[in-house]
């Protein structure tokens, strides 16, 4: 931290004597020169590098400025989480998240509060002596940097709120499930099982069994790249819970390594497996008490009847 | 930051019930899904049994927590004979299938957070929480 | 809370359960059931879990004890209505329920009992849709 000044300390109490100095230096920097600084502010900013207008950096600029005044008047310059701060916070909130969402870069993001520094240290240059300004410059320096680390923290929380947001959407988008027959619902499973997406998966299917009466569940992994023990878990979990509502399940889609890990794994799959999700099929239907017949054509076929023959 | 908490005591099966249906009120209050809720009021439910069934009566505080995270903290206490192999408790019960042992392994797959601290002859205090998503 | 209903439907015997079950509840369903298997000559029990919002182990141990027990007595035990979360659930504490068939609900369960399946009587119903 700063090592007060003499000449400033007027038999202040309290632990931040720095803090009450500097903000009354910084106060009386803003006093009445806020559209100066604003103007100086928005002229430094390369806006082409930052990916703003004019128009959208002296709003913004404005916004951020009228909401620094307030704060460093209430006599805190230095801590960023006191209620004299809410409104910067909100302002670079939004700024930050506005730009996360948007995809711009950190860099472009942060820079725009960075570049208040100068404008500022120009004020302290035209006001003070030389004398008190290496700490006007240090106490303004430190609280721009905070400005801006505030600023780079919310963009990146944005973010990552932003793709765990999409990680659902993909989650809930690959695991749809279809009903092939009255009865028989399909689960294709695409890419890896791990445990968030099969609890996904596992009310996905169990709700369609409920609401479609399904007695056989189809989970085809030949989308599946790679089963460990671990997804060989997950699946037979799937297979339990389906059981439990009173489906029936069978695996298909296995393929020849695959077939050869699970074995060599030592699991138990305990289900009947098919090579095709068509395999699986014509045996969800033998099951269901359903036969598929050929039909002969007349001379003029006209309907499309199902193409395919099974015989139970 | 506001919280409640209830203090229920577990001396009779119908004190089971009663945690069951306060942590079902404090899952719901906070938001928790469905899924999570059924699996939270389960895990509860076993650790109130344990309670009643090995630890000779005890506590349940339930505590709905709002903070960075909204959540809901059950905490079982007894002053039972405590448990001598808590590692081999927790991964006894159901895998033999014969619902033997203590379950405390099925019932923190259900949870988001599990401790469990036990002594011979001091009780046993197991802490459960889930946590809204 | 005195006891739980038990019907009677065909050659089955229904049960529904819809409250917190606590100790005495639990052992006086089973010995009703036990009792009323062999005065009707039972070949199956139906149990409605569709108003359980939770089953734990307690429960579990219930369901599988009826099971066992009607087995012995040459009669299916069917669980019925389960919620899709209460399987998820289930699955997740480890808790199998052994010897206990399932079905969607009370119709399908009839259908599983004394062997009948649904396919047997599926015979002319191939393009429903």
């Amino acid at each position: 931290m700063m090592a007060p000044v003499l000449g400033w300390v007027h038999g202040v109490k309290g632990e931040n004597l720095a803090t009450t100095d500097d903000s009354q230096s910084l106060a009386s920097l803003f006093a009445g020169r806020e559209s100066d600084i604003l103007a100086s502010w928005v002229s430094t900013l390369n806006v082409g590098e930052i990916r703003m207008t004019r128009q959208e950096a002296e709003s913004q600029g404005r916004a951020v400025l009228d909401a620094l005044a307030k704060a460093v008047a209430h006599g805190n310059s230095s801590d960023m989480r006191g209620a004299e701060y809410a409104d910067v916070r909100d302002v670079l909130q939004g700024f930050s998240r506005t730009r996360a969402l948007q995809g711009f870069s950190p860099t472009e993001t942060a820079t725009f509060v960075l570049s208040l520094k100068r404008p500022l240290f120009e004020q302290v240059r035209k006001t003070t002596k030389s004398e008190h300004a290496f700490d006007r410059l240090s106490s303004i320096s430190e609280l721009i940097d905070r400005l801006g680390l505030f600023s780079v923290e919310t963009y990146q929380k944005t973010r990552e709120e932003l793709i765990a947001r999409q990680g659902k959407e993909i989650e809930e988008l690959s695991t749809p499930v279809v009903k092939l027959w009255e009865g028989i619902v399909a689960l294709p499973l695409i890419g890896t099982l791990d445990s968030g997406r099969t609890q996904v998966v596992m009310q996905n299917l169990l709700e369609t069994i409920v609401q479609t009466g399904a007695e056989i569940a189809i989970l085809d992994i030949t989308g599946v790249p790679m089963v460990d023990t671990l997804t060989a878990q997950h699946l037979l979990k799937t297979v339990s819970a389906a059981r439990l509502m009173g489906a029936d399940c069978i695996i298909s889609g296995i393929r020849p390594q695959i077939a050869q890990t699970i074995v060599q794994l030592g699991v138990d799959l305990n289900v009947v497996s098919k090579a095709t999700l068509a395999d699986a099929l014509a045996l969800a239907l033998r099951r269901t008490g359903r036969v598929v017949t050929k039909i002969k054509a007349h001379s003029s076929a006209t309907s499309q009847q199902q193409p395919a023959e099974t015989r139970g | 930051m506001p919280t409640t908490t209830d203090t229920l005591p577990i001396t009779s099966s119908d004190d089971v019930v009663r945690v069951r249906q306060k942590v079902r009120v404090r899952a719901t209050e906070i938001g928790l899904s469905l899924v999570d809720q059924t699996k939270l009021i389960t895990a509860a439910s076993e650790l109130a049994r344990n309670t009643l069934d090995y630890g000779q009566g005890g506590h349940a505080d339930i505590e709905t927590i709002i903070a960075e995270r909204r959540g809901v903290r059950v905490v079982f206490r007894d002053r039972g004979p405590g448990i001598p192999d808590i590692q081999q408790a927790l991964t006894d019960g159901f895998t033999s299938g014969n619902g033997l042992g203590h379950g405390l392994g099925g019932a923190r797959r259900l949870v988001d957070d599990f401790d469990i601290q036990s002594a011979v002859g001091a009780g046993t205090t197991v802490t459960i929480a889930r946590w809204k998503r | 809370m005195d006891s739980i209903p038990i019907l009677k439907i065909g050659s089955a015997l229904l049960v529904t359960i819809q409250v917190d079950m606590h100790d005495q509840l639990a052992t006086r369903l089973q010995d009703d059931l036990t009792e009323k298997i062999v005065l009707h000559r039972a070949r199956g029990v139906l149990i409605d879990i569709s108003a359980l919002e939770i089953v734990d182990s307690f429960i579990g141990r219930m369901l599988a004890n009826i099971a066992n027990v009607s087995r012995l007595l040459d009669a299916d035990t069917v669980v019925v209505g389960m919620r899709p979360e209460v399987a998820i659930t289930l699955v997740e504490l480890g808790l199998g329920l052994p010897g206990v068939k399932t079905a969607l609900n009370a119709e399908r369960g009839l259908a599983l009992i004394g062997g009948v399946s649904a396919a047997g009587e599926a015979a002319d119903d191939a393009d429903d849709d």
